[in-house]
């Protein structure tokens, strides 16, 4: 059933993961995502749905049991936050080597090494760079609300099952862990047999069924003809994810002089911030990039025509702003702010980074 | 009686299983990786489960087994197959998951992931081929190296005061409670052979009656990585390795065999 | 009274030459040939034919699985 709940964000990932049919989900606690896996264990999803709910013995085992499953043709999921994600890149990379379907979510914490629990942003790079080894990128959706922490796992499993690729989704500490309004969808019914036999019978190793030809699922190609040719197939993949799958928000930009280009808990706070910055007369809007990949890289360019400067603003030292300044190709001038060490930056701060940096240079 | 009123299809008694892919073997002159696919594969293919068994193949000279053995198969990263065995047991419950690692990969970089799958009893079968060596890296030290044998890593012998002994993964895992069967055999030998096959079976059979964990260590050569020739590197099996890596069963129906 | 009389048939080109075959028959029926495969193996081969029981035990033993075994019950 449909229904309006208060909800912490990441126990509206895990009930949204019910509820989208999920087959299993494997995890690892790690603050400040434990909730996820601990909401799992006390809802028993096994007697709701069926849904697999194991605690691992390491987040490596984790997103290896995610392989398992994934190779098998199930709709599987996995959550850590950055240190337990950097313990997840190898198997990633596999995922993404071996064309396999499956949903990562990270909660991002200062880093780096053990870091602090507070939010942060500064797992950018590593997501959208792929994070792991290899030529590969992951689909990266970056929820800016509780709502969207649940609406985006069934997002996450259609663009992965659709592209047979690894979806990762980049939340942090603060979305995490606030409790907002968001509507959960209606319970979808776990794939039968025969629809998954129907859809993944071709590549998934369930069985041999009907004596067909067996399915490996593998990321090794010693030869080097089918190694290039793999990595070719990967990388039409992601070319066609930017043209069909690029999602991002635009909010007051009609009119803007200046952008504030921010995702996740700083777009929502730069909300307040061009309120504050209309009041004082300056014309700014913010462009949010919902998925961090493929990036709004066009709409930038489009943007350099009517913007005298762009503001990036992360919790980090400075990741998404190079994306942007390759974006516009240093038409206009792009400059970042940030705070780190867990610590969130005000609407204030960024008001005066922005006049500081972008409207006074 | 001429040989060629022998040789006819009728009087066939033993052909290599279809379940093994005509795709020749990767595996070095007298390695038992061959052996111990061909008799699992049998095992198969004689209980009618083929299209319900799926296999992950490690990292190591198997990582290919998916190219010899006819099952739907996954290959996992180094070590960790049992993760991946568990989440494929415990997804499609009604289907027979065997795990297929070498020492490096069981007893090296995957020790969680076994002993935890060990841990939680998934049904599953994990068969565990001990060679004492890194094979498919050119011969480096493995956690099951012998004290005093050489290596290119241990080129002066196995020095157990600065590398530590060798590990007996199997005696340690068969004192978990999940763990249902354990035991540990050779495929050098015909008689071997058959003992190592009845075992396969009765790990498969364990599954189909979600018993939970059966663990077959197969001790095996390596000659490639001993550099010996295959005949030599059996006999220096059953002198060296048997001696250290006893024979036999070591748990039976959940309950450990008191020596 | 009837005798037992086995044949082994050896798939030359696959044959690894690593002789583990030659211990394990009973009657002592195999050889490595003199001629190389493709490969530059020496094959085994039935050298003693007539010793041959048709027991498997080379069969079962043999690595790649290259060794198909015939058996039948003549009448003497």
């Amino acid at each position: 059933m449909a229904e309006l709940k208060l909800m912490k964000g990441n126990e509206a990932f895990a009930e949204a993961a019910i509820r989208a049919g999920a087959d299993g989900y494997f995890g690892y606690p790690i603050t400040p995502q434990s909730e996820v896996i601990e909401y799992l264990m006390a809802e028993q999803p096994e007697n709701r749905t069926g849904m697999v709910v194991v605690q691992a013995e390491s987040e490596v085992a984790a997103i290896n049991m995610v392989y398992g499953g994934a190779g098998s043709g199930k709709k599987v999921l996995t959550s850590s936050s950055s240190p337990g994600i950097s313990l997840k890149l190898e198997g990633i990379s596999y995922l993404a080597g071996a064309e396999l379907p499956a949903v990562i979510l990270n909660v991002v914490r200062g880093g780096p090494g053990l870091g602090t629990i507070q939010p942060s942003q500064a797992d950018y790079n590593q997501a959208v760079k792929g994070g792991g080894h290899g030529d590969y990128q992951l689909y990266v959706l970056a929820p800016a609300s509780v709502q969207e922490m649940a609406d985006f796992v069934e997002d996450a499993f259609d663009i992965a099952f659709k592209y047979r690729a690894p979806v990762l989704v980049l939340s942090d500490g603060l979305i995490g862990q606030m409790m907002e309004k968001v509507y959960l969808k209606d319970q979808k019914p776990r794939w039968t047999e025969e629809e998954i036999h129907k859809m993944s019978g071709d590549w998934a190793t369930y069985g041999r069924k009907d004596g067909r030809e067996r399915n490996i699922i593998t990321s090794l190609d010693l030869k080097s003809e089918k190694m290039e040719a793999r990595v070719h197939r990967l990388q039409a993949k992601y070319k066609q994810m930017e043209e069909e799958d690029l999602r991002f928000e635009e909010i007051q930009t009609e009119d803007a002089d200046y952008l504030i280009v921010a995702y996740g808990s700083s777009a929502r706070i730069a909300q307040k911030t061009i309120q504050l910055a209309r009041e004082k007369g300056h014309k700014v809007g913010i462009l949010r990039p919902i998925t961090l990949f493929p990036y709004p890289k066009k709409r930038l360019m489009e943007m350099t025509k009517q913007l005298k400067g762009i503001l990036s603003v992360e919790l980090n030292m400075g990741q998404m702003v190079d994306d942007i300044r390759l974006a516009v190709e240093h038409k206009i001038p792009v400059e970042h702010f940030g705070r780190t060490g867990g610590i969130i930056h005000t609407p204030e701060e960024i008001l005066e980074a922005l006049e500081e940096k972008i409207i006074k240079g | 009686m001429d040989i060629k009123d022998i040789i006819k299809p009728e009087n066939q008694v033993y052909v290599k299983t279809k379940l093994m892919t005509d795709n020749e073997l990767s595996y070095c002159p007298g390695c038992g990786h061959g052996t111990t696919h061909r008799l699992m594969m049998e095992v198969v293919e004689e209980m009618g489960i083929a299209d319900k068994t799926i296999g992950v193949a490690p990292v190591g000279c198997s990582v290919l087994a998916y190219d010899f053995m006819n099952v739907d198969m996954q290959q996992a990263a180094h070590g960790r197959a049992p993760a991946l065995a568990t989440a494929m047991s415990r997804l499609m419950p009604e289907k027979y998951v065997f795990t297929y690692q070498g020492d490096g990969d069981l007893a090296a970089i995957g020790t969680a992931e076994t002993i935890h799958a060990c841990n939680r009893g998934e049904n599953i079968v994990i068969v565990f081929i001990n060679n004492g060596i890194y094979g498919m890296t050119g011969g480096q030290m493995a956690p099951t190296t012998l004290p005093g044998m050489r290596s290119s890593t241990s080129p002066y012998g196995r020095d157990t005061a600065l590398m530590g002994s060798p590990i007996k993964m199997t005696e340690l895992i068969a004192n978990l409670p999940g763990v249902y069967s354990v035991s540990r055999h050779a495929v050098h030998t015909p008689k071997h052979v058959r003992k190592t096959k009845k075992a396969l079976r009765k790990a498969f059979e364990n599954t189909r009656l979600k018993k939970g964990l059966s663990f077959i260590e197969v001790v095996s050569n390596c000659n490639s990585g001993w550099k010996m020739t295959p005949r030599d590197s059996n006999v220096w099996l059953e002198e060296n390795m048997l001696p250290f890596y006893e024979l036999g069963d070591i748990k039976v129906d959940g309950k450990l065999i008191q020596k | 009274m009837a005798k037992i009389r086995g044949a082994i048939v050896v798939d030359t080109e696959k044959c690894k030459g690593c002789e583990v075959c030659v211990p394990a028959c009973p009657t002592e029926v195999i050889g490595m040939s003199k001629e190389v495969n493709g490969k530059g193996y020496h094959f085994a081969y039935m050298e003693n034919p007539d010793a041959c029981t048709g027991c498997s035990n080379c069969a079962i033993v043999c690595p790649d699985g290259v060794i198909s075994v015939f058996r039948v019950k003549v009448e003497e």
